[in-house]
């Protein structure tokens, strides 16, 4: 891989960081304030489903995991596990992208 | 080739490591727990009873703790990574420790919050 | 070995070679933290022994003293610290101009960039933040904080004329952006100067120049 892919690459997790920050804070204040009194699935489908802009920004949420989770992994792999040839980017490429449908498959589980 | 030392706990033992070794951990635990979060929420596809099923599963108080850990985790990866983001796009020189304290601030609020809510 | 005051931990690896051990092996030189030859590690903390006082060091009045870590030992205190070196080069280290000595001097404005420059100019190469640093020991072709706070004073320079093929040669895994903000060697460098804020630097320069696909 090249070292402008790499740099590539590291705009790619800043860039997903600076998107997480906003997700993550939302998420955390959502989670906080939907736990108080318990969890239940009735309660919480019927608060979400069918809630368009929900859907939307979890559909971003999950895209900007996809892209930041593996190349999170990318540096503890080589560091940590010295994997650091191209079979690692190539199962971190599928990684990616079955995040990304499990992620998104959730998200219509909950407010499709 | 002659061998070559390495570092050690004594090396290691200042506050941007330990600020970063936290920001590594929390963020593999939580690339590892994220696919079954996906899995668990796509339970919801089959229906609410399926979802309820794995809810009251999660009644249980060693999972209650274990969602506590997490949340804890989000928090410490969210603050731990504004911080980075801050040391490597602001200019900086002498504000960056009580930046990592402030990161640990706001990460254990999140999880007394969280605690709170219960 | 007998204390003395404002003894330093160099004063005392001499010391064991004069009367204790003549074959032990060291350097140093200037003995006044100009030249950078004496880093060693000290208690585990890298550190240049000429003007590291015992007293500031000793842990219950123990000194345990090695040579610099991620560099090949050659013997005793003595690393080889040619592949430091060579990363340097490799990180177009050297200063590329475009006047000629027939032409006037160039006047550099002292503020703005020329700021950033003299935050990271008074480097000695003395290796203490690569043996510092463990993105070095995990991943060993990167080039590490001197020769990419080196890069940084260079990119900054505005006289300069070979910043893109500078940015290029440390870019990437093996370049400023295998950083990972341990800052053990802005924790460690002797001259307190922080080559992770060069490095950050270098991390966006580098950035900017893919961005308007310069790179
Ligand atoms: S940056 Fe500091 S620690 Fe690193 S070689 Fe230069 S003087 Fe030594
Ligand atoms: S002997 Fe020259 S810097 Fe220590």
């Amino acid at each position: 891989m090249s070292a402008r892919t790499q740099t590539f690459l590291w705009i790619g997790q800043r860039a997903s960081a600076a998107v997480l920050a906003l997700c993550v804070l939302v998420h955390l204040c959502t989670i906080i304030y939907a736990v108080r009194g318990g969890l239940s699935a009735a309660e919480i489908l019927g608060r979400t489903r069918g809630n368009a802009a929900w859907l939307g920004f979890y559909s971003v949420f999950v895209f900007a995991v996809a892209v930041h989770v593996p190349i999170g992994l990318r540096s503890i792999l080589a560091e940590w596990f010295g994997w650091q040839d191209e079979s690692r980017d190539l199962v971190l490429w599928v990684l990616a992208a079955v995040l990304a449908m499990m992620g998104i498959r959730a998200v219509f589980g909950v407010f499709g | 080739m002659n061998a070559r030392l390495r570092n050690d706990f004594r090396a290691r033992n200042h506050p941007a490591y330990w600020a970063f070794l936290v920001h590594r951990l929390s963020g593999l635990a939580l690339a590892l727990f994220l696919p079954v979060h996906f899995w668990a929420l796509g339970q919801a596809l089959q229906g609410a009873a399926r979802l309820e099923t794995f809810l009251r599963w999660t009644d249980s108080p060693l999972v209650k703790f274990a969602e506590w850990g997490l949340v804890v985790l989000l928090a410490a990866h969210l603050t731990g990574g504004l911080r980075l983001l801050a040391l490597e796009f602001l200019p900086w020189r002498d504000w960056q420790k009580s930046l990592a304290a402030v990161a640990g601030g706001l990460a254990l609020i999140a999880g007394l919050a969280f605690a709170l809510a219960l | 070995m007998p204390r003395e005051e404002s003894q330093t931990v160099l004063d005392v690896v001499t010391y064991v070679q004069r009367h204790l051990d003549a074959s032990l092996a060291y350097r140093f030189a200037c003995r006044v933290g100009m030249c950078g030859s004496c880093a060693m590690t000290v208690n585990g903390q890298s550190r240049w022994t000429c003007r590291t006082h015992v007293s500031r060091v000793a842990d219950d009045g123990r000194l345990e003293i090695a040579p610099l870590h991620n560099l090949p030992v050659v013997r005793d205190l003595v690393t080889d610290m040619t592949e430091f070196f060579d990363k340097w080069a490799k990180a177009r280290g050297r200063f590329t101009g475009t006047r000629s000595r027939h032409e006037d001097f160039e006047r550099v404005p002292p503020a703005g960039r020329r700021e950033e420059v003299d935050a990271g100019i008074e480097c000695i190469g003395c290796g203490v933040c690569y043996s510092a640093c463990d993105v070095v020991s995990w991943n060993p072709d990167y080039a590490g904080p001197a020769a990419l706070n080196r890069a940084w004073t260079l990119v900054q320079d505005v006289r300069d004329a070979a910043t893109i093929e500078r940015l290029r040669a440390v870019a990437g895994d093996a370049g400023a952006h295998a950083c990972h903000t341990h800052m053990s060697c802005t924790e460690r460098c002797p001259k307190q100067i922080s080559p992770t804020a060069g490095i950050a630097g270098l991390k966006r320069a580098i950035a900017m120049a893919a961005l308007k696909g310069e790179l």
